[in-house]
């Protein structure tokens, strides 16, 4: 992670107590980070925009009401990035698409809401896979992101812009979004925490779908601490949501640091063998024997549907995404390319304004439903979804927690996986089966391969599993070596 | 225009004007309503009509990124209210998407139901005794409305002539109820008495203005025909546009007729989606449905499904009042008259003020007769029913002639008054009958030879004299007197004699 | 478990290059000739990888659509605010008289 001149407030928590406390004002902090940005960002290129003057009007309002006795909340000062499908009102939400170029939204994202209520300070909308389809960033319309650890090298997706922001200490914390691995797998290969709650745990109110029955909202942070503090302010029910649990969760952040004495954890034999790499392997497998010696049970569980996850992932996401990317059609916003009459305006705008990949899911979806195949594709897809939550159901009977790899490999090169779509897709093999059970599951940083760059370990947890989920992440934290060690 | 025979028999038949064929029309009709909620169907928009284009919009209905549908409570109420009036089934059910492009519809797709529909396997009893059935009766939303301009200025909002559209979506994601009929119609006329009786329905639970008019209760048909005794249908066309009750008749068999012109003429009805030209009188073609439609139905995963329990289904049928088939079952046994001959009573919302009146001891006969005849005004229902009882006992007891009590009746919708006070205030004479029967032996001493004729002749020749002696004692009472009255004593005196 | 004749994928024929162009149209985008020979490939792979699920039997199994079981899920009928009109047609790419404009809408409404 690169210094900032914060003197040695890098984290959300430190930053968010001393902003509180009038012990550093969230201008100054503000300005630290904008300084990081300015040298680094254009080489890593992790924002569609940066938004400096709205954040340092936020910033000095905030320090403002900490002057006059207010409290702005447990986010007081807290430098943020957003993944660029967020809707911020007034402010350019683009998806990373040329359809969606220069449309400014009329409304917040309920998160964006809960953020602005808790103190935090939005420093910029952060690039994605286009419409967040992608596992590498390199599907963005507006160029991709670099790896901070290795600019030759992609920084995952969807949410690499998002991952690649606090890696690269644009800010101590981000928000992304998860439909299939696009929290967990960039940040594993960035080296940094990252959260995919429960579904409905989150509101998606303000989020750009892309397939609602799987995505679902979640925190990038440093730290775990820094995650679990985010994650309890975005957390929570919400009526304009009717997916939203409207049971109110347990926060994470005061149980933390409760270790994971008695817990029993298995480790998913489906996942831990053929198609990861050794040094993958070999992360995994220290980071269980660390949860052993905090006191957890370890053990091998099965979840035999988990490899078909993908089969059945890649059907029924392009699904919903064929339907939720009909109504960019050049009528309402965004982009219009003119035509003679409507129907060819529409197709030429779709056609202008959509790139390969999002172009070739919403056929793929399109084609999955259609007459004549729904039964085959779709429809058997949502089958082996029930048979991929029935078998967690029955790990779970054992299990407490589950562990494996977040991504097979550790960050590959640009243009290594874009040739065949088929190799891109199956980076997201160990991530996908969360989202299609509507689980949590979280990456967190646990040392570097044979190349040195990141490895991320997977903690899954069964629906609102958060709280244990969180316990053992800290203690992963706790006994990972540092980037440092490990790559000298 | 067609030879309808026979509106009251359930199997109507056409014949064809060219051959003489007897042929059946089969019609299934798809009514669309409006629900009179507050909100649209998934977001807090004012669900009104009339307003200033586009200012009852939301990232919601104008379906901007990011936004989520919430179910409006009251649309699920209302749905299930009209699918128990419709007799039908409330069942567990889904949203799913329809996926389509056109510009009206916000998202591309319109939120429906398909497979798993809130209400099932229902019917109505039209007015004249037949049952139409009811297979749905399902929630979806309404499209936005577009506007057709041409610079040119001929022509001019008909989509064939535009040079370019303009859309309002203060429509769109308004909550409908599309009620999906069976082909049991056999008829225009019988069309339109659905239709009707729909609209009574609508009106009487309260789940829709039911405004054909201003769109709010929008109508198509499915027409097809077959020769008598054929069992094979012949392809259907969807018949759109009909705005009217008066178009619903008039398009339905104007197309049964095309479609037998057609088939006996040897050629073949197209299975197409057709547009009522009212003013022309004639369907035209519009979008073939050779190659099926591939709207790729799925789940709408924004949504979760509806299961109303048993209690909040209860709930509904408790809170239901009267259906007008019931009212004319509840009104036809008051008055000791089938259901068919009250129709009009029920329609005009007289039928509680007729039923109170006969239960208040008037002469059912009387009563309905003035319902039907005398009380088409408004306030007519506020009546007191004592007030109509007491005024058809006056008549029966000779005290008021009909004429009388049609202007009594008057002036009682109008002041509330009773009928005595009226009458007397007014100068009519009770006639008393003794007068009446000397008046009457006095004209059937005149005229001897008629009345031996009256007393011995046959039913026919008897008709024909009691025209004759009503006529002269009508006369010699300057008409005042009761035809009905005059009649009984004039039966009375045919006994005494033969 | 494994009885490949219960899986409808198995069934199913491969993708073709009609099949491509069909969808194409269904979802509104225009491909090249060699845009439909690309995906053509690409989806016939993507499809035929699918196929692994063949050896699963899903014979009674209830389809999944929502990660979490939620039902009736319901808002009071009241109205809320709207968005100002001005803010909602200054996201369109044309307007007229409060409303969006459009190209001449030709074929007739589903």
């Amino acid at each position: 992670m690169s210094a900032t001149p914060n003197d040695g407030l890098t984290t959300a928590a430190s930053i968010a107590r001393a902003v509180r406390a009038g012990a550093a004002s969230a201008r100054e902090v503000l300005e630290g980070y904008l300084a990081t940005i300015e040298g680094r960002e254009p080489e890593i290129h992790a924002f569609n925009l940066v938004l400096a003057d709205e954040a340092r009007a936020v910033a000095d309002e905030i320090d403002r009401r900490v002057a006059a006795g207010d409290d702005p909340g447990p986010l007081a000062g807290v430098p943020i990035a957003l993944k660029d499908n967020l809707c911020t009102r007034g402010i350019p939400t683009t998806c990373s698409s040329k359809i969606l170029e220069g449309w400014c939204p009329p409304y917040d994202a309920t998160v964006v809401q809960k953020l602005a209520a808790a103190g935090a300070v939005s420093v910029g909308k952060t690039n994605l896979d286009e419409f967040a389809m992608g596992s590498s960033t390199e599907n963005s319309a507006f160029g991709p992101t670099r790896n901070p650890h290795d600019t030759g090298r992609v920084p995952g997706g969807s949410s690499g812009g998002s991952a690649a922001a606090v890696a690269a200490g644009f800010a101590p914390v981000s928000l992304g979004s998860d439909t299939g691995g696009s929290i967990r797998q960039p940040a594993s290969l960035c080296g940094v925490v990252g959260v995919k709650p429960t579904y409905g745990l989150v509101s998606r109110y303000g989020l750009v779908a892309f397939a609602s029955s799987l995505d679902q909202i979640g925190p990038f942070a440093g730290t775990v601490e820094d995650a679990a503090i985010l994650l309890d302010v975005i957390a929570g029910h919400d009526p304009r949501d009717s997916t939203s649990i409207p049971q109110a969760a347990a926060p994470v952040a005061p149980t933390l640091h409760d270790g994971v004495e008695g817990l029993r954890i298995g480790l998913i034999a489906e996942l831990a063998g053929e198609g990861m790499a050794s040094d993958v392997l070999g992360r995994l497998h220290a980071a269980a024997a660390a949860l052993e010696a905090a006191g957890a049970k370890i053990g091998e569980a099965s979840i035999p549907a988990a490899t078909y996850g993908l089969s059945a992932y890649y059907l029924i996401a392009p699904a919903e995404a064929s339907s939720n990317l009909a109504r960019y059609d050049g009528v309402r916003y965004g982009e219009r390319v003119d035509a003679p009459i409507t129907g060819e305006m529409m197709e030429a705008t779709r056609t202008a304004g959509f790139g390969d990949e999002v172009k070739r899911r919403i056929m793929l979806g399109t084609y999955a439903l259609s007459a004549g195949y729904y039964d085959a594709y779709y429809g058997k897809a949502l089958k082996v979804r029930t048979l991929i939550a029935r078998d967690f159901d029955v790990a779970y009977e054992q299990f407490d927690l589950l562990l494996s790899p977040t991504s097979p490999t550790t960050a590959f090169r640009f243009g290594e996986k874009t040739a065949d779509p088929l190799t891109m897709y199956l980076n997201d093999v160990c991530t996908i089966p969360t989202n299609l059970a509507g689980h949590a599951a979280m990456s967190v940083p646990f040392g570097v391969g044979d190349d040195g760059m990141p490895i991320g370990v997977q903690i899954l947890a069964p629906a609102l599993g958060e709280v244990p989920m969180f316990r053992a992440a800290a203690v992963l934290e706790a006994a990972a070596p540092t980037t440092g060690e490990v790559s000298a | 225009m067609t030879d309808v025979q026979d509106k009251t028999e359930p199997k109507v038949t056409v014949t064809s004007p060219t051959t003489g064929d007897e042929w059946e029309i089969v019609v299934g009709l798809e009514v669309h309503c409006e629900l009179a909620t507050a909100t649209k169907l998934f977001c807090s928009c004012p669900n009104q009509f009339g307003d200033e284009p586009n200012t009852n919009v939301c990232p919601v209905c104008l379906g901007l990124p990011g936004s989520l549908p919430v179910l409006n409570h009251m649309v699920v109420e209302y749905a299930m209210t009209l699918g128990r009036a419709l007799e039908c089934s409330v069942e567990p059910s889904v949203f799913a998407r329809k996926n389509y492009f056109y510009p009206d519809m916000p998202k591309d797709y319109q939120v429906s139901q398909f497979d798993r529909p809130i209400n099932v396997d229902g019917f109505i009893d039209l007015a004249d005794g037949s049952r139409v059935g009811i297979e749905r009766a399902h929630i979806e939303e309404d499209t936005g409305k577009n506007m057709h301009k041409s610079t040119g200025g001929g022509g001019g909002n008909r989509i064939h002539d535009a040079d370019y559209s303009l859309i309002d979506y203060n429509r769109a994601g308004v909550p409908l109820v599309e009620i999906v009929g069976r082909p049991d119609i056999r008829s225009g006329e019988q069309a339109k008495a659905y239709v009707d009786e729909l609209r009574a329905i609508l009106l009487a639970t309260g789940v829709s203005d039911a405004k054909m008019e201003e769109g709010s209760m929008r109508c198509d048909a499915n027409v097809s025909v077959r020769r008598v005794g054929d069992p094979v249908l012949g392809k259907r066309c969807e018949v759109k546009n009909l705005n009217s009750l008066r178009s619903i008749g008039r398009a339905i068999d104007h197309e049964a007729l095309r479609q037998i012109d057609l088939l006996e003429s040897g050629e073949t009805v197209k299975q197409e989606t057709r547009h009522w030209d009212e003013e022309k009188g004639r369907t035209r073609s519009g979008r073939s449905k050779e190659e099926a439609e591939d709207y790729r139905y799925f789940q709408e995963p924004d949504l979760v499904p509806l299961e109303p329990s048993a209690e909040w289904i209860a709930a509904i049928d408790a809170a239901m009042p009267l259906l007008p088939a019931a009212r004319r079952v509840r009104l036809g046994a008051a008055a000791g008259v089938d259901p068919t001959a009250v129709a009009l009573h029920v329609e005009r919302g007289l039928d509680d003020l007729a039923v109170a009146a006969i239960e208040a001891g008037g002469d059912p006969a009387r009563v309905l007769t003035h319902v039907e005849h005398n009380l088409a005004v408004t306030g007519a229902a506020a009546l007191a029913p004592e007030l109509l009882a007491q005024l058809v006992t006056l008549e029966l007891e000779g005290k008021l002639t009909a004429t009388q009590g049609k202007t009594v009746l008057a002036d009682m919708v109008a002041t509330g008054r009773d009928p005595e006070t009226i009458a007397a205030e007014l100068g009519f004479e009770a006639m008393d009958t003794s007068a009446l029967e000397a008046t009457i032996d006095e004209i059937i001493a005149a005229n001897a030879d008629d009345w031996s004729e009256f007393v011995t002749g046959d039913d026919k020749k008897r008709g024909k004299l009691t025209g004759f002696f009503v006529g002269q004692i009508m006369k010699a009472t300057k008409g005042q007197a009761d035809g009905k009255i005059v009649t009984a004593i004039l039966n009375e005196r045919r006994a005494a004699a033969g | 478990m494994s009885d490949p004749h219960s899986s409808a994928v198995a069934d199913a024929a491969p993708i073709t290059r009609d099949d491509v162009v069909h969808v194409a149209r269904l979802a509104r985008l225009a491909l090249s000739e060699t845009e439909i020979e690309r995906f053509t490939g690409q989806l016939a792979a993507i499809l035929d990888h699918a196929r692994d699920v063949e050896s699963l039997d899903v014979e009674g199994v209830p389809p999944m659509s929502h990660p979490f079981p939620l039902v009736n899920v319901l808002r009071d009928d009241v109205v809320g605010p709207c968005v100002d009109r001005d803010e909602v047609l200054a996201m369109a790419p044309a307007v007229e008289d409060g409303r969006f404009r459009v190209p001449p809408i030709l074929g007739e409404e589903p």
